[in-house]
């Protein structure tokens, strides 16, 4: 297959665009695309300030890259979890972040989690009820969380993540399975910000994740191959290989569900009563951060419970 | 007459001269969720698999953290 550029052999071919790229083409034509979407989405200018949040994977690394390449002014931040897996899955994504970043004379803020709030998030999954059996809730909870205040505290005007379409078409499926209208209301490629609350973007949101592992690919980045041990058998991974089996049978029914979605949202499809809910947030009474629930947020009520746990195991050793 | 597809530590047999694309059909693994490689440089799925080569297939699914939605 040859490139529609230049006619030179095709790196990677985007059936849903029926368009092939070569490397050098593809790796000047993604950059393009996540500008235009920049702007179509009004997610941030080159005057703000923008907080990466990166995990050490793709996605992310990938759009801090990008974001460097297109000249906006981006740091990162990665947060350290604590998780090992057998595979020191949390020291490794660390080591390969803070290489990026000094490899590229990028700024990155590091927060290690148990050294911030006194146990890695395996260790606080199992002291606690919230997800028991698995970490997941209390991590995303925390990671929710440590950004926003990372965000808020550095001034930053907005909080990227490497979200791509596999992402959110995941999510998207999910949340429809249940008809979860709140959530839905506020899925998209910007979540806009509120007293308290950084703005969220998704630079990446329209780009397939096998064209982001391309271009971190092409690009050299080094990036954390192996998955979070605790996301095998993740629901959203389950959704993904379902789309990827429709996508294969129809290429662009992905992009088609996604994008369908956002102009159902733009035509009022959600109440705006489930998509006004930060005017119905107020201050955690311990941390500041906006809650839905007057009191503790629930970061707080659950990190406290971890520590009350941790301290009452140590004193019966 | 033969080639190998490498899928992080599961190596797959397959006849050469079909498509890569067909192999990995052949094979259950979808296509939408590999980048195939070859001697380390990315590849469509349309190339031909040659006699006795090794495709290393890059897995690209990850597992989505969908709660940035949540207050």
């Amino acid at each position: 297959m040859k490139c529609r550029t230049c006619g030179e052999r095709a790196a990677i071919n985007m059936r849903q665009h029926k368009l092939a790229l070569c490397r050098d083409h593809y790796l000047s034509w993604l950059p393009e695309q996540t500008e235009r979407f920049i702007h179509k989405y009004a997610m941030f200018t080159r005057q703000e300030q923008i907080l990466v949040a990166v995990s050490g994977g793709k996605d992310s690394l990938a759009l801090w890259d990008i974001l460097d390449r297109l000249g906006y002014r981006a740091d990162g931040l990665y947060i350290g979890l604590g998780i090992d897996g057998g595979v020191g899955y949390s020291a490794e994504s660390q080591r390969r972040a803070q290489a990026f970043a000094a490899g590229r004379g990028l700024r990155l803020t590091v927060v290690d989690v148990a050294e911030v709030e006194g146990a890695t998030i395996p260790e606080a999954a199992s002291l606690t009820h919230r997800g028991r059996d698995k970490p997941c809730s209390v991590c995303g909870l925390t990671k929710r969380h440590v950004m926003n205040r990372v965000a808020r505290d550095g001034g930053y005007d907005a909080l990227a993540t490497g979200h791509n379409l596999d992402d959110e078409a995941a999510t998207l499926f999910g949340n429809t399975l249940t008809w979860s209208t709140g959530y839905l209301a506020r899925q998209g490629p910007v979540l806009p910000g509120a007293d308290g609350l950084a703005r969220k973007v998704k630079p990446l949101c329209r780009f397939y994740e096998r064209e982001t592992a391309a271009y971190a690919l092409l690009r050299g980045i080094d990036y954390i191959y192996d998955e979070c041990p605790f996301a095998v058998g993740a629901t959203s991974i389950e959704h993904k290989e379902m789309l990827n089996r429709l996508e294969s049978a129809r290429p662009g029914a992905k992009l088609s569900f996604y994008l369908s979605f956002l102009e159902a949202k733009r035509r009022g499809a959600f109440p705006a009563a489930t998509v006004d809910l930060p005017s119905g947030l107020h201050p955690c009474s311990t941390c500041g951060q906006p809650t839905s629930a007057p009191g503790s947020c629930s970061f707080c009520r659950t990190w406290d419970a971890v520590r009350a746990r941790r301290a009452e195991r140590l004193t019966v050793a | 007459m033969s080639a190998q597809l490498k899928l992080r530590d599961k190596v797959y047999e397959v006849p050469s001269g079909m498509t890569v694309r067909d192999a990995l059909l052949r094979l259950g693994i979808e296509p939408e969720s590999v980048l195939p490689t070859r001697q380390g440089e990315l590849i469509t799925d349309d190339d031909l698999l040659r006699e006795g080569e090794v495709i290393r297939l890059v897995a690209v699914i990850s597992g989505g953290d969908a709660s940035l939605e949540q207050p």
